[in-house]
């Protein structure tokens, strides 16, 4: 390279990622973004509570009965009898062949047990979490008087053994864990997107691109914009993870244990920085290639609505899918580029098999690659063509035929 | 080495031929040939709507012709010299949060300089050219003028061999643009090549050496500004008491003539072949009462109005009577 030739692309995109990063950083948008949490933690806290009573729904956390096997029949014959007139728990009986600890049932994790129920009916123990405890001990000690053939005034006093977790708990945390975290990419991406759209609308609109144009390649431009927000955005995350950390250590006494996503915190978390890049780059880049199109903010709004249909579409998608991991539908989410990143945030949260993830995100890098190749390419060829710096007809000499002087 | 298009010298900043453009059916560009030399100033001159924009964006490589060639400094790839060239878009544009050295940094990284060193320089241009104490200001806090002094100052900050300016005087008063027109002549002088558009005539005959007339987005002329007013023949302007008499036969038979209110003659009439000393004499010997005689060169507005035609010279009026000059 010689002293007369233009910045390489990399140079050019550093020159325009470091103006818009400060700009954007030390631009009072930037507060916003940072106060985005609380309404973000808003609704996540209640997409997640939904996501939980969804979960409970589709899959009931059931009591294990493992009791004698005479009285495990008379515990289920009192629950056929009761069940049309008291909502119970449902149950299921541990046979004599089967592990019978209390610990080892609640942590089977292919049976959704909420509570074991052990000892006898004269004597019954029940262990689970000391919410469902509290839940379940009045309808057990119902059932087994009734079982034990006594009297509904006199029922057994039953010895709580409360436990940290269960399968059923943890199940159900890590469904709202995996809707939170789908929300919260959803609407951080949303977020980010619509901010990446109105930088380079306001570029427009400030008559900058012109300038640009003639001194770099405009995929600098497309480079720059997009990646300078992904920053903007770390220094956001980095923001929230460091004040949600000292919240979490100061209060982690008043708190109790904190479910564990199935791959566990620090791996999540890694993940869920990773699929947000993902999916902030994927529609990030239809965003600033409808950017290039739109010479005006109401022709953006027009013009991005098909984008934002697409990335609620999404987060349904995302949303539905992990109520039923494993089926067609969250396979195709997975599979699907602009859902892939969402669809695996969930499953993050719900399992722990590891090499899913490397191969999606080997796939979603390749999709972000032929997104950005091709969006770089359509907003170079567009971008000049539209606003304040493409053509504007004036013709008014001659025969006509004349553009903009 | 690039070959030239042309075997002509001196060296040519920028050479284009045959340059076309079209945006969907309309035809913006039809066929521009220009050739600028290095170190001259060059005018591009013709009304709004006659593609000088469009000539310039072709020729810095913002948009590519749909057909003929463009060489800056013989690189057919204007990109590939963007070090080089220094450019002032008619539509201006800063970033309204920016400083102003911020500014000039930032339009000097765009061209390779590096961000500190461009703001160094901002700063040092900024007070060479009065406007010291608002290094620390931002855009949004100028003038209009200011402002675009600040994106002229963008535009030079790398220090480029050829500068291109489209529409520079347009937006400012008529002390700076009397203070753009020294900049420029200052650019000429230390060896830099300028070229900008412009639809007033008085700042392409004051500055330009060579000039191309654009209109209907083709080049009708383009060359020497001293040549295209020789294309009309000087103007007798003549003065007379009397309105008729045996010396009208030494006038033009279509000589212009305007009776005044105080009772004098005016005419008009190019300059005869015979010589102006032979009409001399016969306007006093017939007795024509001469109150006044002058022979006045045609200039860039009576060579365009020939070369553009009248259409093309009432637009461009129209155009400089919307600038505040």
């Amino acid at each position: 390279m010689d002293n007369a030739s233009r910045l390489p692309l990399w140079r050019a995109a550093l020159v325009i990622a470091r103006r818009d990063f400060t700009a954007i950083l030390f631009s009072k948008a930037f507060l916003f973004f940072l106060l985005g949490p609380i309404f973000f933690g808003a609704i996540s806290i209640g997409a997640g509570a939904l996501g939980a009573k969804a979960a409970d729904s589709a899959d009931p956390p059931r009591l294990a009965v493992a009791l004698s096997e005479a009285e495990s029949a008379a515990f289920a014959d009192a629950h056929s009898r009761l069940d049309d007139a008291v909502r119970l728990p449902a149950i299921a009986i541990i046979t004599a062949d089967e592990p019978r600890e209390p610990d080892v049932l609640l942590a089977d994790t292919s049976r959704n047990f909420g509570a074991v129920l052990s000892g006898s009916l004269a004597q019954p123990e029940l262990s689970g979490t000391q919410e469902r405890l509290e839940s379940w001990q009045g309808e057990v000690a119902l059932l087994a008087s009734q079982a034990a053939g006594g009297d509904v005034s006199a029922l057994p006093e039953i010895s709580l053994q409360p436990t940290a977790t269960s399968v059923a708990t943890t199940r159900s945390v890590q469904t709202a864990t995996a809707t939170g975290a789908i929300t919260l990419l959803f609407l951080l991406t949303m977020l980010l997107a619509g901010m990446v759209l109105s930088n380079l609308v306001e570029e427009k609109a400030n008559k900058i691109i012109e300038i640009l144009a003639a001194a770099i390649p405009m995929e600098a431009v497309f480079y720059g914009k997009l990646f300078a927000m992904l920053g903007v955005s770390f220094v956001g995350i980095a923001v929230w993870g460091g004040i949600a950390g000292i919240i979490l250590s100061l209060g982690s006494a008043a708190m109790g244990p904190i479910p564990v996503p199935a791959v566990g915190w620090p791996l999540f978390v890694a993940l869920f920085v990773t699929y947000f890049a993902m999916a902030y780059l994927l529609i990030g880049a239809v965003f600033l290639t409808i950017g290039s199109m739109a010479p005006t903010v109401r022709d953006v709004q027009t013009l991005s609505m098909p984008a934002t249909i697409l990335q609620l579409a999404v987060f349904f998608l995302a949303t539905y899918a992990l109520s039923d991991p494993g089926s067609a539908v969250e396979l195709f989410a997975v599979l699907f580029p602009v859902s892939s990143p969402y669809a695996m945030v969930a499953r993050a949260a719900q399992s722990p098999v590891l090499w899913t993830h490397a191969a999606a995100i080997a796939w979603q890098l390749l999709w972000v690659a032929i997104f950005v190749r091709i969006g770089s390419s359509m907003f170079r060829k567009l971008v000049m063509k539209s606003g304040a710096g493409g053509r504007a007809i004036k013709g008014r000499v001659g025969n006509s035929k004349s553009a903009k002087a | 080495m690039p070959r030239p298009l042309t075997g002509t010298s001196p060296p040519l900043a920028i050479e284009a031929h045959g340059l076309v453009k079209r945006f969907d059916d309309t035809l913006a560009v039809d066929g521009v040939d220009i050739s600028v030399p290095e170190g001259a100033i060059y005018g591009i001159l013709g009304p709004n709507g006659a593609g000088k924009t469009t000539t310039l964006r072709m020729l810095l490589g913002i948009i590519d012709p749909d057909e003929g060639v463009r060489r800056i400094f013989g690189h057919d790839r204007p990109h590939e010299i963007a070090r080089l060239i220094g450019y002032l878009p008619e539509e201006r544009g800063l970033y309204p949060a920016m400083k102003c050295d911020e500014a000039i940094g930032f339009m000097g990284a765009l061209r390779g300089l590096p961000m500190d060193e461009g703001r160094r320089r901002g700063r040092e241009l900024l007070e060479n050219h009065g406007l010291g104490h608002a290094v620390d200001r931002q855009i949004r806090q100028l003038s209009k003028g200011m402002a675009q002094t600040v994106q002229l100052l963008g535009t030079l900050v790398h220090k480029p061999k050829l500068v291109v300016l489209d529409e520079p005087f347009s937006g400012l008063d008529a002390i700076n643009q009397g203070k753009l027109e020294v900049m420029i002549r200052d650019l000429a002088n230390a060896g830099t090549t300028v070229i900008f558009s412009t639809h007033v005539i008085h700042h392409a005959e004051r500055l330009c050496d060579d000039v191309a007339i654009i209109a209907g987005g083709r080049v009708p002329y383009a060359g020497s500004v001293d040549v295209a007013r020789d294309r009309i023949p000087a103007q007798v302007r003549l003065e007379t008491a009397n309105g008729d008499g045996d010396w009208r036969s030494a006038l033009p038979a279509d000589a212009g003539h305007d009776k005044k209110a105080h009772g004098g003659h005016f005419w008009t009439f190019p300059v005869p072949d015979s010589g102006i000393e032979v009409l001399l004499k016969r306007l006093i010997d017939g007795g024509a009462g001469i109150l006044s005689l002058s022979i006045e060169r045609a200039g860039l507005h009576d060579a365009f109005v020939e070369i553009a035609g009248e259409a093309a010279a009432r637009a461009l009026d129209e155009d400089a009577a919307g600038e505040t000059v």
